[in-house]
């Protein structure tokens, strides 16, 4: 039962902060899980524009035919850096560092996270690991792909090889430190009044998201380990000339690197079923299904990497295994989007910039989720495996599910994160923008790839000439579209109109605090009195919440 | 829910839904032609999938959008919507009817798979490497990887065998596929051609030894709906029939290099009596100008000389080459 008798508000008061943080603090070894996750969303968007120049000079080698505009050596270069970058310096950050560590401890009304240090550490760590990338460049650059599959990557441009593999090494570490804290913070922290069962669905993501981490990245550590001896210290692990196996580093790769693909999803899951329903002013639709739908996503996840691997040392039961493994992972993903539509239905829908990125996340995830059951089939895997069709599928998925969320989070908690909201006309025609650009730029790759263009290619057959011109025009017409977002994002932040505690009339506990919220979150702690998605019920009088 | 349409509504657009679905599935146009007797069964699949497909990216995009326009907020109205929380037969409905789509694609897959040879790789090799065991003549080993022990070979062989009613029969063409960066070289074994370009008989039951020499690789021909990669020590095989004469692009699906995208050549499909012609002059030019042949690949020279004696023995070429003709 609810009570309310929380008194730990007495530990606010011994703390020497200052009432809010000024902004060289974000500079500084802050502990603060809202300073933390600030931190990692600047930083991860940063790296985001970097990644996208990367795809833009890519996309304008592929304008043409031959490899006429850069070195084909420096395209593989880009090509690399882009994938590593946009996965694991934008994606990962921004979704798990940033929207995790900025709201977790908030919906669950915690002061901070567990372990504020190890949380700081994490984030601290993975600036010098995006330095490195970037600074492998002038080392050639790594070029094998960010599978960096041996051989390839054994023989190839070794020391940008190496800084490669150390980067991405921190960046493990540092997603092991956060999913210890997260489960932590959230099996531990709650306060009283909050049971599993009303703890709001981002939480949940967030849980499921950090069980899977920790399962799955010793194992690329370990990979990545074994590939850096053999390019560095003359062993043979991954050597065919000496006994080693390069099937094995497939294995260990996909073994973490496709629930990977979960780790970038699931909070982006978690962000959409807290933005939905705020804006819908429905109840989330089957918020058991949903929660249970993570944890089974997280499970089954771990049982499906040989599909990237079925035209490789796969033998048939394994080829057959998995395709049907792979299947069951879309039923508890079909129930997500089940639920969120019926959240629509019948809604009264706020067509705001938040609530159009996460219809617009819907609408692309349809189809980047059906194009994924037919790659999840060996038959049709084999003949589109490696090819434009794989890219666009999962630019599908991570551009249309991932980006968007991060978007609809963004314009969401905004006015949270700053006190300040932001501008809605800017942030229809970032909206426009970007959903006209993506779907320009990767729905055609689909054709691309089922007619015969490979992935990972300077040059190409001049008949698919074509087609790659429209996706290149996509490109530049999404590289443009980040501008509006960012001129809205910094002069909002400066100027925009001052931010309620509770501008969207929301539920979770991160609303019932000042915006931004006061160092420690809370003077008085919050009470959970209804649910995180009561919306449409009999008003009752609102809970505590007094700053 | 007080919204759902009437019946009538419903039933009507069930019936679009499923004729247009119907009509993208054997209608898209996205798959280039079908050269092989694998393609046809994958295309059909696709198709199926393709149908599926369609019908549920309509329902649920249109579910979307029909949300979108009807459910918008008016101007001035504050309140809330229903609180509707949940609807156990509806989520029940919609948790079982993609597990059942999805396990029927399962199903289905395994049925293909099985079709195109997908259980059968290195099935034939149990028979040869009896028959290598049995045979006293030390060229003869020539027919088997280089390095590979008979015994082994039935176990370490990955990617598509013989369909179903050659299981355990030999091939009517063999030909041994090295990837190196940036070019495939096409070895004969039996009369010890080596091209750069794949030459095969249309509807001949042929089969690829792939290796690799230096980095992955992947053989592909889109217009055969076949993939495999060519992995540094391990063996891999791809058997099929080319069913239409034509010249088809075999590209490199792998990331290999800087020069990935450009290891492109082609696969040549004769008519029978072309692809004789063909090895005829093949042979014909291969004798005087072994030298230079030699010389343009090195890398070739050692399977190229050993091969050479077996070359000599046409009586074998000639059998099968009478054979394909037929
Ligand atoms: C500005 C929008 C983007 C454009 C124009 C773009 C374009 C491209 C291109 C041309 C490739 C090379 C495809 C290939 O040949 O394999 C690529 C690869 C890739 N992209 Fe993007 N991309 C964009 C955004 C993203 C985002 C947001 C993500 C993920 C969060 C992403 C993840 C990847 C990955 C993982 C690869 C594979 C890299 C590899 O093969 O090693 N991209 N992208
Ligand atoms: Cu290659
Ligand atoms: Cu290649």
């Amino acid at each position: 039962m609810a009570q309310a008798n929380i008194t730990s508000d007495m530990m606010g008061q011994s703390f020497p902060h200052p009432d809010k943080w000024k902004w060289y603090h974000y500079f500084t070894f802050n502990i603060d899980h809202k300073v933390i996750g600030i931190q990692y969303l600047v930083t991860a968007f940063f790296f985001y524009l970097v990644g996208g120049v990367m795809a833009l000079v890519m996309r304008s080698e592929l304008a043409t035919p031959s490899a006429d505009l850069v070195d084909p050596n420096f395209y593989n270069a880009m090509l690399t850096n882009h994938g590593t970058i946009m996965i694991f310096f934008w994606i990962v950050p921004a979704a798990i560092g940033g929207f995790g560590n900025y709201l977790v401890p908030l919906m669950i009304g915690a002061r901070d996270m567990a372990f504020p240090k190890l949380n700081a550490l994490a984030f601290w760590i993975t600036v010098p690991a995006g330095l490195m990338i970037i600074a492998s460049l002038f080392f050639g650059g790594a070029q094998a792909g960010w599978t960096s599959y041996p051989p390839l990557s054994r023989i190839t441009a070794n020391t940008a090889q190496s800084m490669w593999i150390l980067a991405i090494t921190l960046v493990g570490t540092s997603s092991i430190m956060g999913a210890v804290n997260f489960i932590v913070t959230i099996w531990k922290m709650r306060v009283p009044s909050l049971k599993w069962d009303q703890m709001p669905l981002f939480c949940w993501a967030m849980m499921a998201t950090s069980i899977l981490a920790l399962f799955s990245t010793p194992v690329l550590a370990a990979g990545l380990t074994l590939l850096l001896f053999d390019i560095n210290f003359g062993t043979s692990f991954f050597d065919p000339a000496k006994g080693g196996d390069v099937v094995m580093y497939q294995h260990l790769f996909w073994f973490y690197s496709h629930p990977a693909v979960y780790l970038m999803i699931l909070p982006i899951f978690g962000i959409m079923s807290e933005v939905i329903p705020v804006h819908a002013r429905k109840p989330i639709f089957g918020y058991k299904a949903i929660a249970y739908s993570s944890l089974a996503i997280c499970l089954v996840g771990l049982f499906v990497w040989v599909h990237h691997m079925f035209t490789s040392g796969t033998p048939p039961w394994m080829r057959m295994f998995f395709t049907v493994s792979t299947l069951i992972v879309a039923v508890p993903t079909g129930v997500k989007i089940f639920s969120w539509v019926a959240t629509l239905w019948g809604g009264k829908l706020r067509l705001n910039s938040a609530m159009l990125f996460a219809i617009g996340l819907l609408a692309m995830f349809v189809l980047g989720g059906l194009s994924g059951v037919t790659l999840g089939t060996a038959p049709v895997d084999i003949h589109v495996h490696d090819t434009y069709y794989v890219v666009a599928h999962f630019h599908y998925v991570l551009f249309g599910g991932s980006v968007f969320g991060l978007y609809a989070g963004l314009y969401h908690w905004f006015p949270k994160m700053t006190g300040r909201m932001m501008n809605e006309p800017l942030g229809k025609l970032h909206f426009v923008l970007t959903f006209i650009g993506t779907n320009l730029t990767f729905l055609p790759m689909h054709e691309l790839g089922l007619k015969g263009m490979p992935r990972r290619v300077a040059m190409y057959d001049p008949q698919f000439q074509y087609i790659n011109i429209i996706c290149t025009v996509g490109a530049f017409l999404l590289g443009i579209s980040v501008l509006p977002f960012i001129i809205n994002a910094i002069w909002s932040w400066r100027n925009g109109p001052k931010a309620s505690g509770n501008p969207w009339n929301a539920k979770t506990l991160e609303w019932t605090t000042a915006s931004p919220p006061i160092i420690e979150n809370w003077n008085v702690l919050p009470v959970v009195t209804e649910g995180p998605y009561d919306y449409g019920h009999t008003p009752e009088p609102t809970e505590v919440s007094s700053s | 829910m007080k919204q759902i349409p009437a019946p009538l509504l419903t039933l009507t657009v069930g019936v679009v839904v499923t004729l247009v679905s119907l009509w993208v599935g054997f209608n898209h146009g996205l798959l280039p032609e079908q050269a092989s007797a694998q393609s046809v069964l994958v295309d059909n699949f696709f198709d199926v999938m393709m149908v599926i497909g369609t019908a549920l990216f309509l329902v649920v995009e249109g579910a979307i959008l029909y949300s979108v326009i009807a459910f918008r907020r008016r101007q001035g109205d504050d309140t809330d919507g229903l609180p509707i929380e949940g609807n156990l037969p509806l989520e029940a409905f919609w948790t079982a009817i993609p597990a059942i789509i999805v396990i029927g694609l399962g199903i289905y897959s395994v049925q293909i798979f099985q079709d195109m040879g997908g259980f059968t790789p290195g099935d034939r090799m149990p028979d040869h490497g009896t028959m290598i065991a049995q045979s006293p003549d030390a060229s003869l080993s020539g027919l088997v990887p280089e390095g590979a022990e008979p015994e082994l070979l039935a176990k370490s062989v990955y990617g598509f065998g013989a369909p179903l009613e050659k299981e355990g029969m030999a091939a009517d063409v063999e030909v041994n596929v090295s990837g190196m960066q940036y070019a495939w070289i096409f070895t004969y074994p039996e009369s010890g051609i080596v091209d750069g370009e794949l030459h095969v008989p249309v509807n001949a039951d042929v089969q690829l030894n792939i290796s690799a020499q230096d980095v992955i690789h992947s053989f592909w021909v889109p217009q055969f709906r076949l993939k495999q990669d060519a992995i540094p020590g391990k063996d891999t095989e791809l058997r099929f029939v080319a069913t239409k004469v034509g010249t088809y692009p075999v590209v490199c699906a792998e990331l290999c290099g800087g020069y990935h995208g450009a290891m492109r050549t082609q696969v040549i499909v004769h008519s029978p009596s072309d692809y004789q012609s063909w090895l005829q002059s093949r042979i014909a030019q291969a004798e005087p100008t072994t030298p230079e042949a030699i010389a343009m690949n090195p890398t070739d020279m050692t399977d190229t000389e050993y091969l050479a004696p077996y070359g000599a023995e046409m009586e074998i070429d000639h059998q099968l080459l009478a054979h394909l003709a037929h």
